[in-house]
């Protein structure tokens, strides 16, 4: 008994207000937010009405919504895969041995460093003014209006500055992969005559698994949880075009004050991240190799 | 060898081609903080005629920079101290006592890593709001503790299996108390966790910006971020001062980073293996 007691002081001392605050900030509000999906709440009145899975029902007749969940999964397709593209180039260049590694491995890491609102609005002054401004002067078309003006093209802008945004930062991951390699593999396979080719393809890939595994998750949460870049760089526009499911979560709850079916539409979001991540994670855990 | 040496120089051309592509958007916005709107709408790309930092000293006062500084200052501080000192103290328990209420409220930590925000926002603002604790700095670090502990303590967890057990019976011989224990002979060798953790929240708070501004109502409150957007919004039209804005906004983390580079890159390669 007297242990018990023991045990519960130490509990406290140690791990109490982790406990609390993880408790108060993150479950309840979390249990509490899914069962405010049940309701009809509009945030102001007192009371609110049990109405089971109607906001979810009514969020598959929601064509706002429905386009802006699309356009985030093309959204996210891109840039995951054009991050890691460049961050995988980026991180093999970076670790063959080149003069001055180090100085490019602090450049390209440099846009993580800011948030994605100053970076939201260096790039809207750059797509508004600089490139305009060359297109006209050397006549490229494709550059000489701003891209941020046009829906389609407001969305590859998006998506560069995404790319742009986070690719140093996964290619910090694929550093540390590729250093984890050991030398005497890839020695080996030079000897036994493997090309450059053949050794990313044979050796260096499946080896860096671990590394597409972080860094795919990792590019796929953040780009799905966007926010802040999208509101600085086109504040969803023109026309709602390119509002992605947050900023489109945001408006729905806190500007059109649905509180029911905003949150809904949370959920939904984290159903769809839960899912796709843990499908990703899977699938790479199993290309996995030992060294 | 010399074909070698001629690939190396390709490959040390494209990397600098593409740094230049990573800097240059900083280097059109530094240009041009220094120009007036018109000389920037007639000409984005030219240098600045005469050198002058008048758009900063504007833009400085508008903004309520220092303010808008210190807030972020102390909302960064204690934010990652609590979220160091409470996570390590967790992790360490739930390492050396397998108790059942350890072992259940660490693998909700670690599911409750795939929890978007976004799914939290509503209900988070609506109880805080009922409770009467919004637009408080304290409010908002005390939230702070609660999102980064579950990556803390999974962290530490990571770290902590590793030390072997023998250094702490030591002092538990000298009669020290596990508190005591932990602090003078653990907490020490947790340094390398602990650097990774403080660069990487270090970076999320001092940049976060949906958070804070769904709790930080009134202006003198504001964060760096919270005073960027507003003041930016309010000025679109006149692009020196905005320019200057954000160079002000970038200007402290870019210092530290530059002095601590290689302690901020070593960690977040750290933070990247885990």
């Amino acid at each position: 008994m007297k242990n018990k007691a023991k045990n519960a002081i130490n509990y406290i001392i140690f791990a109490g207000i982790t406990t609390m605050v993880f408790l108060t900030v993150v479950i309840i509000p979390f249990l509490y937010g899914v069962y405010l999906t049940l309701t009809d709440w509009n945030g102001i009145e007192a009371t609110k009405k049990y109405v089971g899975i109607r906001n979810y029902i009514s969020i598959l007749n929601d064509s706002t919504f429905l386009y802006s969940f699309t356009l985030t999964l093309k959204y996210v397709f891109f840039s995951v895969l054009f991050i890691n593209l460049i961050a995988f180039s980026l991180a093999y260049l970076l670790t063959s041995g080149i003069k001055g590694q180090n100085v490019f491995r602090i450049a390209l890491f440099t846009p993580n460093l800011i948030g994605g609102i100053v970076l939201g609005f260096i790039w809207q002054f750059i797509f508004n003014n600089t490139l305009p401004y060359i297109g006209q002067k050397i006549g490229l078309g494709l550059i000489s209006n701003s891209w941020l003006a046009s829906p389609q093209k407001a969305f590859w802008a998006l998506v560069i500055v995404t790319v742009w945004q986070y690719s140093g930062y996964m290619m910090m991951i694929y550093i540390a992969g590729l250093v984890g390699i050991p030398q005497d593999i890839i020695e080996a396979s030079t000897i036994d005559g493997a090309g450059q080719l053949t050794r990313i393809t044979r050796i260096i890939l499946p080896l860096l698994a671990p590394s597409f595994t972080v860094s795919v998750f990792l590019s796929l949460q953040r780009s799905f949880m966007v926010y802040d870049l999208n509101l600085a760089l086109t504040k969803g526009g023109p026309f709602r075009s390119t509002e992605l499911v947050s900023m489109h979560v945001y408006s729905e709850a806190f500007l059109s004050q649905n509180y029911g079916s905003g949150q809904a539409k949370a959920i939904i979001l984290f159903i769809t991240v839960a899912i796709i991540t843990s499908i990703q994670v899977y699938l790479s855990k199993k290309a996995e190799v030992e060294a | 060898m010399s074909k070698k040496v001629y690939k190396d120089y390709i490959k040390f051309f494209i990397v600098l081609l593409i740094s230049l592509l990573y800097i240059l958007p900083f280097i059109a916005v530094i240009i041009n903080s220094f120009k007036t709107t018109n000389d920037i709408m007639a000409n984005p790309l030219s240098l600045p005629t005469k050198f002058s930092i008048s758009n900063y000293i504007k833009a400085a006062e508008k903004m309520t920079y220092l303010r808008g500084f210190l807030n972020t200052l102390i909302i960064t501080f204690f934010s990652i101290g609590g979220i160091v000192v409470f996570s390590a103290m967790t992790a360490y328990l739930f390492v050396r006592k397998k108790w059942k209420l350890n072992r259940l409220v660490f693998s909700l930590m670690i599911a409750s890593m795939i929890i978007p925000f976004q799914a939290i926002m509503i209900p988070l603002v609506k109880i805080y709001g009922t409770l009467n604790l919004l637009n408080n700095m304290w409010t908002l670090i005390y939230m702070y503790w609660g999102f980064g502990a579950a990556f803390a303590v999974f962290m530490y967890h990571g770290f902590i299996k590793g030390i072997p057990y023998e250094l702490e019976e030591a002092a538990y011989v000298e009669g020290a108390t596990e508190f005591q224990t932990f602090w003078k002979v653990v907490f020490p060798l947790l340094k390398p966790v602990t650097t990774t953790i403080v660069i990487l929240d270090g970076l999320w708070i001092w940049n976060d910006f949906l958070l804070p501004s769904l709790i930080l109502i009134s202006a003198e409150k504001r964060t760096l971020q919270l005073s960027t957007f507003y003041f930016y919004g309010t000025y679109t039209a006149d692009y020196g001062l905005a320019m200057a804005a954000l160079i002000l906004t970038i200007t402290p983390i870019i210092v530290v980073y530059l002095i601590l580079q290689k302690n901020i890159i070593n960690g977040i390669l750290k933070g990247a293996i885990k």
